[in-house]
């Protein structure tokens, strides 16, 4: 198992308040990794984290064995739960804006040749998402379901090593987060992404992932909370596995362990 | 009962109802004015509406022998081009303060403070050093224009960029801009349209400080005008002049909504 990112032994504090403490664990390509976890327990924290928001006070993250910049880069893409399509660009522009960043540092924009190049590519990229007919619409035309498509295609033009989702699909309504759910385990499985994705929903991440992890506090002080840290308490891994071309999404079988026992078996484990 | 908040008039209603106050006033105009040219037929105060017609036909056709300019033209002429230099200098001005301020950290430390003590002084108190400084001619007028509007655009717009979601400028570094990108391709067309509000908000100080000017010194000019036929208490030509000022204000705005609604139609929430 090759480890595409590395936590290893990470803190994050701000000031007095410790958000993540001792976190280490590493990250295998191709991986569907969901966390979970409740509100204010550095679930955010440490997307922002593998993001390049923010750096760890301690500790060190790895990308390939490189420790990452406190920068975000094309290397990790995100799609947030709001505001992560431009609103001033139509679906197309939307999605060709990071070829176009990466091919015209000075004007942002191309011309000729390599913009017919970049138009083509934006185009099977959104048809990859199943809006080809929403090309030239404006974001505010768009339903909730179709931003977070467009936010998806836009990140994954760039080709980045991981794709990181903010709870994309806690905005939707059920009906349009099952399609998401479908679309989001169809790219995946075809182009070998390795996603983290951030979400409030547990049977959302049992259903996609490969692994579960879920942040909590493992100690309490009911005299000064804020002086302990969340850390990864639970670490589950299920069987779903990227080339499972077999399962399809509507008829995903449950996870080979049951949750309560997985639970229990890694909670032995990190003790 | 239907709450008064909730009765919503038609569009015909709509119209109607906005224009029977103005209705009402021009009404409340002339019978004051019959009533003071009953008692005084030679009455400056109040002018009638055919006075008033007569003036400013003269103005607007007749070529005055001193000058040998039509007076209304050359007014008008006068005052749009200060107007018109005084808002393109405080718009280019603030659209790039504005945009580094809004997005650059360091920058917003450097300049913050120095164009929030700026946007405090009050314009008109620094008309004198204006004078002084640039002299009578129309440098100082166009100065006192920019500098009156240019640091209240500017903490505007800083401020709206700052206030657009952090989660695009994130995205777009993730997908591989640099901050110049950032300020061109995610910064800066945002920023267009509320370029455009700022600017018609401003057209209303800009206003008071071109009449300011142009009454303090000199020799053309819809306000320099009025100072100058106020010594006559000649109303049937200050009145027009009012209303002729409005109008100019009023189509200034419109034809800025029509370009920001025409231009951006992203931002108004409408088709391509």
């Amino acid at each position: 198992m090759s480890a595409l990112l590395s936590l290893h032994d990470v803190w994050v504090e701000y000031g007095d308040k410790i958000v993540l403490e001792r976190v280490s664990l590493d990250i295998a390509a191709r991986s569907f990794v969901s966390v979970v976890g409740p509100s204010g327990a550095g679930k955010s924290t440490f997307l922002r984290l593998i993001l390049g928001q923010e750096a760890p006070t301690r500790g060190e993250v790895l990308l390939d064995g490189k420790p990452l910049r406190r920068e975000c880069d094309a290397d990790r893409g995100v799609v947030f739960q709001r505001y992560s399509v431009f609103p001033h660009l139509t679906a197309l522009q939307n999605v060709m804006f990071g070829r176009e960043c990466e091919q015209a540092p000075v004007t942002g924009r191309l011309f000729g040749s390599r913009r017919r190049a970049a138009i083509a590519e934006a185009e099977a990229m959104l048809e990859a998402v199943g809006l080809e007919h929403s090309r030239h619409v404006y974001p505010a035309q768009m339903s909730g379901g179709m931003q977070q498509r467009l936010a998806i295609a836009q990140a994954l033009i760039k080709h980045p090593r991981i794709l990181l989702l903010d709870e994309p699909f806690g905005a939707l309504d059920p009906g349009i987060r099952l399609d998401m759910h479908a679309l989001v385990t169809r790219l995946w499985r075809e182009r070998g992404l390795t996603i983290v994705m951030v979400t409030h929903d547990i049977r959302e991440a049992f259903k996609l992932s490969t692994r579960v992890l879920a942040f909590d506090k493992r100690r309490h002080d009911p005299h000064a909370p804020h002086r302990f840290g969340s850390t990864a308490t639970y670490d589950v891994p299920l069987d779903r596995k990227a080339d499972d071309a077999a399962g399809t999404v509507a008829d995903q079988p449950g996870p080979a362990i049951a949750p309560a026992t997985a639970l229990s078996l890694s909670n032995e484990e990190a003790e | 009962m239907t709450r008064i908040v909730n009765i919503r008039p038609s569009r015909g209603a709509a119209i109607l109802a906005g224009v029977l106050p103005i209705a009402a006033l021009v009404l409340v105009y002339i019978f004051a004015s019959e009533a003071r040219h009953a008692a005084n037929p030679a009455d400056k105060v109040l002018p009638t509406l055919s006075a008033m017609a007569d003036a400013m036909l003269r103005l607007a056709t007749t070529v005055d022998p001193t000058t040998g300019r039509i007076t209304l033209i050359s007014d008008t002429i006068a005052s749009l081009c200060r107007l018109g230099l005084g808002l393109a200098i405080a718009t280019a001005t603030s659209l790039v303060l504005g945009l580094i301020l809004g997005i650059v950290p360091l920058a917003r430390a450097t300049l913050g403070p120095i164009v929030t003590m700026i946007a405090v002084i009050p314009p008109i108190a620094v008309l004198p050093i204006l004078f002084i400084a640039l002299g009578l001619g129309e440098a100082s007028k166009i100065a006192l224009i920019a500098i009156g509007i240019a640091p209240y655009m500017t903490r505007d717009l800083a401020a709206y960029v700052a206030g657009l979601p952090v989660e695009q400028f994130v995205k777009a570094q993730t997908l591989g801009a640099n901050s110049w990108q950032l300020a061109i391709r995610v910064a800066l067309p945002q920023l267009m349209p509320k370029l455009i509000e700022a600017l018609r908000f401003s057209m209303g100080p800009a206003w008071v400080f071109l009449i300011a000017a142009e009454a303090v010194a000199s020799d053309m000019g819809l306000g320099y005008r009025i100072f100058l036929v106020r010594r006559y208490l000649a109303m049937d030509i200050i009145l027009p002049y009012v209303a002729w000022i409005s109008l100019l204000a009023i189509a200034a705005d419109a034809i800025l909504l029509f370009v920001s609604r025409r231009g951006f139609p992203w931002a108004h929430g409408g088709a391509r």
